[in-house]
């Protein structure tokens, strides 16, 4: 009877799988699912893109050139409203970014898992972006002006200026990370109660499963997806163009 | 006995962590009704209305998000259970 069956499995959230380890110099190294998938996506967008900037002509373009086109401006724009014209040279950072989080979070519809649900991920983009600020800081106002800026506008304001320096790496990189492995754990522990009420009822097959999640995976990977990189960037683009003044 | 005692706290210190869900729901609702109120009084920069909405949401969302992280370590990681 259906009784009997207590459903006891409780479900658990893990990480990453490690693909395998090896040593180097004494030191473990872990190759996780992390890193496999994203050298998949990496691969797939560099052939994708090959193949749309092939064989590109200035008077008759083909179909795939003006796609690339269509991209590449999109971006311009978006970062010559938030940097400023003379800050145009930060497109490629900001566009290789945005492919890499919103690919890494959509390969979940796929069934492998997000990239970006792994902290190690959003916490490097939020480094890279941190020693980006403060050399730009330091380019534009020298050494000196760097330090004492953070005296501003009382010296014994400086403990607090340098609390909120880190609090953006760390804010940026929780941000996304909670977000997208907010979305994961909530699908997992999803499908595992739908199945427990298949399993349940006394039908083997988790029938149960079918339709509600994809429902719900429309907010959670799509939308939760592109909103956190698009944040991601723009709050990227804000802080490295407030650093240049 | 001190596994089960580490193992409870860690429990109701992950709900207690949750509580921190009231403030982005208190936030992003107040940030709906000016973005409805704005809406009401120029409706043709709807768009443009509800992009900022979007983007100012997900930002407030974010210390409720970190009481999530913390409530997610707690449950799944068992950090003190080493420390015993």
């Amino acid at each position: 009877m259906a009784s009997e069956q207590v459903v006891s499995a409780v479900p658990s959230v893990t990480g990453p799988k490690i693909v395998f380890d090896f040593e180097v110099f004494g030191l473990k190294i872990n190759i996780t699912e992390t890193i496999v998938i994203g050298w998949f996506l990496i691969i797939v967008l560099t052939i994708v893109i090959l193949f749309l900037t092939h064989n590109m002509s200035k008077l008759k373009p083909k179909k795939k050139q003006v796609v690339a086109e269509f991209l590449v401006s999109t971006f311009k724009n978006i970062v010559k409203e938030s940097m400023g014209e003379k800050n145009l040279h930060y497109t490629p950072y900001m566009m290789t970014i945005f492919m890499f989080s919103i690919f890494g979070s959509l390969v979940s519809l796929i069934g492998l898992r997000s990239v970006t649900a792994d902290f190690n991920t959003t916490v490097t983009w939020a480094l890279m972006t941190f020693f980006t600020i403060q050399f730009c800081k330091i380019k534009t106002n020298g050494f000196l002006g760097y330090v004492k800026g953070f005296g501003e506008p009382f010296i014994v304001m400086a403990p607090l200026n340098i609390i909120s320096e880190f609090a953006t790496p760390i804010s940026m990189s929780f941000r996304h990370f909670g977000n997208i492995a907010g979305g994961m754990v909530i699908t997992q522990l999803l499908y595992f109660t739908l199945g427990s009420i298949s399993k349940l009822i006394g039908i083997s097959i988790p029938i149960f499963t079918v339709g509600l999640p994809a429902i719900l995976s429309v907010y959670f990977d799509l939308f939760t997806g592109f909103m956190q990189a698009y944040i991601f960037i723009m709050l990227s683009m804000a802080f490295i163009g407030m650093a240049k003044e | 006995m001190e596994k089960a005692i580490v193992l409870a706290a860690s429990a109701i210190g992950a709900g207690l962590a949750m509580i921190a869900g009231i403030g982005p729901g208190i936030g992003q609702g107040f940030a709906a009704g000016k973005a409805c109120e704005a809406v009401g009084r120029q409706p043709e920069s709807a768009g443009a209305i509800t992009r900022t909405m979007f983007i100012g949401c997900a930002v407030a969302e974010s210390t409720g998000i970190y009481g999530f992280v913390v409530a997610l370590i707690l449950m799944f990681i068992n950090p003190f259970i080493g420390k015993l």
